[in-house]
């Protein structure tokens, strides 16, 4: 079973949460506060919600320099999965792990509520249990989540087949709920080159088990756990 | 030497403004409809203290660089003045 690393940032609200949805697949999932210097052997790191230093200057600028963030950035330089959910994701732009900026949505307001979203990446270690374009339906709640970057960024992203999760366009009478925030081409998550650091806006981790009444996003906990098996039996 | 360092961060122009967008609809319902092309940044200021100006300019340009600016969204101009 994979070692996970949750790391907690002062700020940080969905780290109970995003450890739960781990140790749902049985994975060894512990915290690690982001003064720690030391990832203590994971596998897999995750960044998880919230508002990390309050959002001070723009969310994830600070969390960015934490300690930590140099074991985190050791750790994806070698190749080890990292996954960013919401203010993990804004950290992960901040420190350059991933291209791009997450900007005020464009309708202002804080959203919080169910979107749709179509995976479009299925070998990445957090998405390797879903099958290609399957459509989920994850909450977002987020006020600064617009995905920004240079157009030649975007066509970067977009020709590499760099974006993981899209949110669904909206259309009239569509069932499906639409882009949130005026993201740039409906970008709702993106990976980097290698594929193994991800960031996300929505939260799989409030929709990992039937109690909480989605559970479109279990999948993102199980593939860390398939991916991780993967790699162990090919020696890797 | 101490110099104060203002810095002027503004969204890069190009890319959608939303609180801009909010603050014009607002002047526009107050009856400012002259204003136009609103913007919303925000200013940071602090003190330096450096052997010379241009020692003062050179490290803020990297606090700015490394902290204080996003390079992908936003743009930042410079005063420096002896304390």
């Amino acid at each position: 079973m994979p070692r996970v690393a949750v790391v907690r940032f002062p700020g940080s609200n969905c780290d109970f949460d995003t450890l739960r949805a781990a140790e749902g697949t049985g994975a060894d999932a512990y915290f690690v506060w982001h003064r720690e210097a030391d990832l203590r052997g994971a596998d897999v790191v995750i960044l998880p919600g919230g508002f990390s230093y309050g959002d001070y200057l723009r969310s994830g600028a600070i969390a960015r320099f934490s300690p930590i963030m140099q074991t985190v950035q050791r750790h994806a330089g070698a190749g080890g999965p990292v996954l960013g959910i919401c203010n993990g994701f804004q950290i992960l732009c901040e420190a350059q792990l991933l291209p791009g900026a997450l900007m005020r949505n464009a309708g202002l307001t804080f959203v919080s509520k169910p979107v749709d979203v179509t995976v479009e990446r299925t070998d990445t270690a957090f998405t390797c249990d879903y099958d290609p374009d399957s459509r989920l339906r994850l909450p977002v709640a987020h006020g600064e989540g617009r995905f920004v970057a240079a157009p030649d960024t975007l066509r970067m992203l977009e020709a590499e087949g760099r974006v993981v999760l899209r949110y669904v366009a909206a259309t009239e009478r569509s069932p499906f709920q639409p882009n949130p925030n005026g993201s740039a081409n409906h970008i709702a998550g993106i990976c980097n080159a290698d594929g193994n650091v991800v960031g996300i806006m929505p939260h799989p981790e409030r929709a990992a088990e039937r109690l909480l009444g989605l559970t479109g996003g279990s999948g993102f906990f199980t593939s860390m756990v398939t991916s991780h098996q993967d790699s162990s039996n090919s020696g890797v | 030497m101490t110099y104060r360092v203002h810095v002027r961060v503004m969204p890069r122009s190009g890319l959608l403004d939303p609180q801009g967008q909010a603050v014009e609809h607002a002047l526009g319902a107050l009856g400012f409809d002259e204003a136009c092309n609103v913007r919303v940044g925000r200013a940071i200021e602090l003190a330096v203290t450096a052997d010379s100006r241009d020692e003062a300019v050179t490290r803020a340009r990297q606090m700015c660089d490394k902290l204080l600016a996003n390079p992908v969204t936003e743009d930042y101009l410079l005063q420096v003045e002896v304390d």
